[in-house]
């Protein structure tokens, strides 16, 4: 396999754990170096691209939302897609997403299901699944 | 022969199924494999020098290859020169590298 591509599972939520952050870290190194990358988002992580996030002030040491600059993971998504175009592949589990109502997705999010993250898996250079702990 | 990427995020001083990594690691080395152990987030809370009993210890004598995240080292106010001498600083960009790499599995933990 000449062209490199690496599937990505992801289930934790925003704002939960760093796995969130090392994950889309690994994302966008892939995309910077030209390696295709499929994101299968289970469970709570198909909140990551949800375009209804808004960032906050911080009442705490008195800062503006807009001193705040508080980084949003659904402007991270985005990112990813200006980063990389037509090398990155999101699908959001579409149950999942029905359950939490979290259909309003950032542009280029895909809905799918579990059996879309085997057609990835099997069409890959590697997986990587990212578990909850 | 295969080479096999354990992700480490879990600060062994917290989760004592840190060891899973160490027992697997180990044994897919004896059997030949190539075996790298990127040690991130918490998981490079093992790498200060003056750690007692680090399980790296055991994991670098057995020829498995172990690398730390920049990132997370920085973030952790972790310098090169607090580290152990048996891991190497490394970044993002190496692990996709080794990713991408034929014949690679990849396990996070």
């Amino acid at each position: 396999m000449s062209e490199k591509i690496l599937t990505v599972a992801l289930m934790d939520p925003p704002y939960e754990s760093a796995n969130s952050t090392t994950a889309l870290r690994i994302i966008s190194a892939a995309l910077k170096k030209g390696v295709h990358v499929n994101v299968f988002a289970y469970e709570g992580a198909v909140y990551l691209p949800l375009k209804d996030q808004a960032p906050h002030a911080n009442p705490v040491k008195g800062t503006s939302v807009e001193e705040e600059e508080h980084p949003t993971t659904k402007a991270f998504v985005a990112s990813l897609f200006e980063i990389g175009g037509p090398l990155l592949v999101w699908v959001n589990c579409g149950l999942c997403v029905d359950e939490r109502g979290a259909g309003n997705a950032v542009e280029g999010v895909r809905r799918g299901s579990p059996a879309d993250f085997l057609k990835m898996a099997e069409g890959s250079t590697n997986t990587l699944v990212i578990p909850t702990k | 022969m295969t080479n096999y990427m354990f992700i480490e995020s879990r600060d062994p001083f917290e989760s004592r199924d840190a060891r899973f990594v160490e027992e697997t690691a180990t044994a897919l080395r004896r059997r030949g494999h190539n075996v790298t152990v990127f040690l991130v987030q918490n998981g490079v809370l093992a790498s200060r020098d003056n750690g007692r009993d680090s399980y790296l210890a055991r994991l670098a004598k057995a020829g498995v290859t172990l690398l730390a995240d920049d990132f997370s080292l920085s973030e952790r106010g972790i310098q090169l020169t607090d580290m152990r001498q048996d891991i190497r600083p490394s970044s993002i960009e190496t692990l996709v590298d080794a990713l991408v790499e034929e014949n690679t599995k990849a396990i996070w933990h």
